[in-house]
């Protein structure tokens, strides 16, 4: 794809918002529409881009398969990890009242992670079916 | 105004829906599959229900998009033509289409403010979200925390998801059975798999 600079270099104006704006989503679901779902599909779809224009080969360079691979694991981690520090603490699982003195804190602190923990799950799951279409051979039939 | 733009969104679901249908190329199909997805974003920012539309956005119309063409780049974008009609498929596509449309018969009227669903725990919801959870957004705090659990099952389904995905498409060295010098053996590729297959044709 080296001789379209149109779709090159407008690829490459694009992706630095696509990410900035999968961050917005992330950080305002608390107030509009969004969340962590949302948010790890866009900045999939960043990476996504990138590959369509510059090829497999130069995407799995800037993240390679296994960061992809970790990514998608971690999310459940981090989610299912809020659950066991509120278990910690004495709470009963996912209740987020207890991670801070104040329990409406808590409920956003308990929000903010568990939404991290969709955003890298969902990000990694994404760029790895991706990749894993893409990185297929052709098959004849 | 709203019935207007309901019906033409109706009625361009209906058009895409018959074209996907009749149309051969895949290529096309699969374009059309996400106009799809948009048109029913649209329909669900109508039913103000705009954190669907936005996962159908970004799901729908974006990424299964590009997965679908992923596919056709491996399997080719021309239909093939069915060898015979496929009159037992219609018929059980027709009987369950109709036993699916005689269950919304039973289903409480659409949009009716004294459906059960309104009088579970939507209303503490609604309530007692500002002083419970204190996220303006109250479809984040019912996902997130209200509903916490659940969201956390469907986390890992995505990740099961993936798992699923990675083991049946991922690439790499992998043992197979072959014949060497006239006894299956199994063999374990060093390198990657299409060039060894391209040695075996030459």
């Amino acid at each position: 794809m080296d001789d379209r600079v149109i779709l090159r270099v407008g690829a490459k104006i694009l992706i630095p918002f696509i990410l900035l704006f999968a961050l917005y989503v992330q950080f305002h679901g608390d107030y509009g529409p969004g969340g962590g779902f949302q948010a790890g599909v866009i900045f999939a779809a960043a990476f996504v881009l990138y590959a369509l224009v510059y090829g497999l080969g130069n995407v799995q360079r800037a993240l390679p398969p296994q960061a992809v691979y970790v990514c998608a694991a971690l999310g459940v981690l981090i989610y299912a990890g809020v659950g066991f520090v509120t278990l910690a603490l004495g709470g009963d699982f996912l209740a987020y009242n207890v991670l801070n003195h104040n329990p409406e804190h808590g409920q956003e602190y308990g929000i903010l992670f568990v939404e991290l923990g969709v955003l890298v799950t969902v990000f990694g799951s994404m760029v790895a079916i991706f990749y894993a279409f893409a990185g297929r051979r052709k098959v004849d039939v | 105004m709203i019935e207007f733009v309901d019906v033409a969104l109706l009625v361009l679901l209906g058009v895409t829906s018959l074209v996907i249908i009749r149309e051969q190329n895949l290529f096309a199909a699969v374009m059309l599959a996400g106009i799809y997805s948009l048109l029913s974003a649209g329909l669900f920012v109508v039913l103000d229900a705009v954190d669907v539309a936005f996962t159908e956005a970004a799901v729908g119309a974006g990424i299964s998009t590009v997965l679908m063409l992923g596919t056709l780049a491996l399997v080719g974008h021309q239909e093939h033509k069915p060898k015979r009609r496929p009159i037992l498929p219609l018929f059980v596509v027709a009987v369950t289409g109709g036993v699916l449309v005689y269950g919304t018969l039973d289903m409480p009227p659409f949009g009716d403010p004294a459906n059960p669903i309104h009088h579970h725990v939507a209303p503490h919801y609604l309530e007692e979200s500002p002083h419970e959870i204190g996220v303006p957004n109250v479809v984040t705090s019912v996902l997130a925390s209200y509903r916490g659990y659940d969201t956390m099952g469907e986390t890992t389904v995505i990740f099961a998801a993936v798992v699923g995905v990675l083991l049946l498409l991922s690439r790499g060295p992998r043992p197979r059975r072959t014949v060497v010098n006239g006894t299956w053996r199994t063999v374990a590729y060093e390198e990657d798999p299409p060039e060894v297959e391209e040695d075996r044709d030459g």
